[in-house]
């Protein structure tokens, strides 16, 4: 988890691969939330056909495997950008400055929080809270956490995302 | 001589360059050919001081901070000669922010290695599984009763109420389940706790399991807190080693064994029913009570589930006794609670101390104001579904009952700071879009609510029939906080209804129909 979230990082759907990792954690009581984690940190997001597969080896419909994936901000239906930066939008953030970093970094992507640059580089997501709020404002850089954000902090992660 | 060095692993440090500072000392300590050893330590807690560094010396471990890389060079000289340096904060017991507390919970929090269950027993860890060993299980419950401890996770309710119910029901299988969603912005304890002190919380869990007979337990992180995942791992890992945690723990006939499960962005997921429905592996969607979790919990089996504070203050209970721990707070709160410091404030970070203080004496005194130097207009206590208060309530003891009586809760204990530039009005609306965003959608006041709420505050900032819609509002909240199945729908109306009653003239305006209607 705590290695780069890169896109580069990531292998392409196989569904052989896949069962193999479904295989690998269904036995655990309760897991599929545990398979969706695998999954994802396999390929970078939940590709459509693991679906059935998970409703298969967990003996459930896929309705059902499809609303626990769907439930969870953190599944993704297909891949983010080569950069993930999330920012910190929630009240000790706010308090610190945090609203105006947020307009600033749209501005320098040239996108609304929530959407991946048009050349896919980077995907720029709202965070509720790192845990992080004495040492606001805070962000995350595919997986690498930055505190005390002020202009100058930001611009230089938003322009080592952008590379 | 090897000089031993202490540099936060904890992701606050991290986060302003902790990692980065460990690589300037190895550089220097090479170049000056000296041997050093670096230990991870977790963080103390004084959040505006990190990267704090400290050098173990004859006298004690004396603290530097906050060191940036290019303070390294000389920081290094002044560590190697115990010499001056700009940076040094003398010794670290001795700094006064740290002395004004009172530490049960996070004793070694930020002092041990968190890596290690020697390091965990020589600070006085394993004491208080060591006596549970030695107790009935109806003596531990007893104690645990006696200490007064509530639910740090918000709710307050008695910790050793619940884990009675457990033990009394009689299942298969029961369950021991770590509340570690701790999504409420300000706050960190769990966080902290769990990087910096790791074992406090699988052996709270440990004394949970052999009281109520439950031979599994869960730790349920956010994915949000990468870092505390790791440090729970490895903790976990460790205490197996060490034969404290799997079958026949500390070679009496008592099993238990932890797993690990992480979250997935969901903030709902920190309601204990909503935490019990995502480990089963479904949507995070809230579940009517009764039937409790103490009766039908996880699997549908009788099942403990409290907060990781709840869990961590149980070692020293059981090792010094109810009384030492009931001896501190005030009323009906009685102990310690980690009280987190945080947004916009100069001295931000975990305090732990007696219930009982002013919020005023933890803003002003402790807290130091705010860090842009600007007045103190508002701070939220209990994380996103507490209230806002004005500097006119600063006077309300941080207690259960005293921030009820004033319309408030002290929730997991965060603070959050904000300074004149606040709008109230938007922090209100904030308030129903985060609800909206995170309901489970299960009830109707929450799920079309908090929707409904955000659009009016829309409107009454952009000055549509500001009385009409303040009305509509209150109305709103009276709903959601009586018709809601959980907290989320439920404490909305706090910070929402705190905002309007205690800053109205930041909803343009007609101030007066809100008077005439209540």
């Amino acid at each position: 988890m705590t290695s780069p979230h890169e896109r580069s990082h990531y292998e392409s759907w196989d569904q052989q691969r896949g069962a193999e990792i479904i295989a690998e954690h269904s036995l655990q009581e309760g897991a599929t939330l545990v398979i969706l984690h695998a999954l994802q940190e396999a390929f970078g997001h939940v590709p459509e056909p693991a679906i059935p597969m998970i409703a298969a080896a967990l003996n459930l419909s896929r309705a059902e495997v499809y609303g626990v994936f769907t439930f969870y901000h953190d599944f993704r239906k297909k891949p983010a950008g080569r950069h993930v930066l999330k920012l910190c939008r929630a009240e000790a953030c706010q308090a610190a400055g945090g609203d105006a970093l947020a307009a600033r970094a749209e501005r320098k992507l040239g996108i609304a929080i929530g959407n991946t640059t048009a050349d896919e580089r980077v995907t720029f997501e709202p965070i509720y809270c790192l845990g992080l709020c004495a040492t606001a404002p805070s962000a995350m850089l595919d997986g690498r956490l930055v505190g005390r954000l002020d202009e100058q902090r930001l611009d230089a992660l938003v322009a080592e995302a952008q590379r | 001589m090897k000089m031993r060095i202490f540099i936060p692993g904890d992701a606050a440090a991290i986060a302003v360059g902790a990692d980065e500072v460990v690589a300037a000392l190895e550089q220097a300590a090479q170049r000056r050919g000296l041997p050093i050893q670096i230990i991870r330590n977790g963080s103390r807690g004084l959040c505006w001081l990190e990267p704090m560094v400290e050098v173990a010396t004859v006298k004690g471990r004396v603290a530097y901070g906050p060191v940036a890389p290019p303070d390294v060079p000389s920081l290094f000289e002044a560590m190697a000669s115990n010499g001056p340096h700009p940076l040094r904060l003398g010794l670290a017991d001795e700094m006064p922010w740290l002395k004004r507390q009172s530490r049960l919970t996070f004793a070694r929090c930020g002092i041990v290695d968190p890596r290690s269950v020697e390091d965990y027993c020589a600070h006085g860890g394993y004491k208080g599984l060591g006596r549970a060993l030695s107790l009935s299980s109806a003596e531990i419950i007893a104690e645990v009763v006696a200490s007064g401890l509530r639910g740090r996770g918000g709710a307050g309710f008695p910790t050793g109420i619940k884990w009675k119910t457990v033990a009394d029901a009689s299942a298969d299988r029961k369950f021991i389940v770590c509340n570690a969603d701790e999504g409420d912005s300000g706050t960190f304890a769990d966080r902290m706790i769990l990087e910096g002190d790791p074992f406090v919380v699988i052996e709270g869990m440990t004394i949970a399991g052999i009281a109520v007979g439950a031979s599994k337990g869960y730790i349920y992180v956010r994915s949000e807190y990468p870092h505390a995942v790791v440090a729970i791992n490895a903790a976990i890992q460790a205490a197996r080693s060490a034969g404290l945690l799997g079958l026949r723990i500390a070679g009496s006939a008592h099993s238990f064994d932890l797993e690990l499960r992480v979250g997935a962005g969901a903030y709902v997921c920190g309601e204990e029913t909503s935490l019990l429905e995502s480990l089963e592996g479904r949507r995070g969607l809230v579940r009517a009570k009764p039937p409790l979790p103490a009766h039908k919990g996880l699997f549908g089996k009788p099942t403990v589930i409290n907060n990781v504070l709840s869990f961590a203050a149980i070692p020293f209970i059981l090792d010094n006794g109810a009384k030492a721990y009931a001896d501190f707070g005030m009323g009906r709160s009685r102990g310690t609670m980690p009280i987190q410091l945080a947004g916009n404030i100069r001295y931000g970070g975990l305090f732990e101390t007696a219930f009982g203080l002013t919020l005023g004496e933890l803003v002003d005194d402790i807290g130091g104001g705010t860090f842009t130097g600007r007045p103190v207009r508002a701070v939220q206590v209990g994380g996103p579904l507490g209230a806002y208060f004005p500097r006119a309530l600063f006077d309300t003891r941080f207690d259960y009952e005293a921030f009820a009586a004033r319309d408030g809760l002290i929730g997991h204990g965060g603070i959050v700071v904000f300074d004149d530039t606040v709008d109230m009005a938007k922090q209100a609306r904030f308030a129903f879009e985060f609800c909206a965003v995170e309901s489970c959608g299960k009830c109707t006041p929450c799920r079309i609510g908090s929707t409904r709420g955000a659009e009016t505050i829309d409107k009454i900032r952009a000055g549509e029939r500001v009385a009409e819609n303040l009305a509509v509002v209150e109305d709103l909240c009276n709903t959601m906080k009586f018709g809601s199945l959980c907290a989320l729908g439920g404490f909305t109306p706090y910070p929402v209804m705190s905002a309007l009653k205690n800053f109205r003239e930041d909803f343009g305006p007609a101030p007066t129909r809100l008077e005439a209607a209540e």
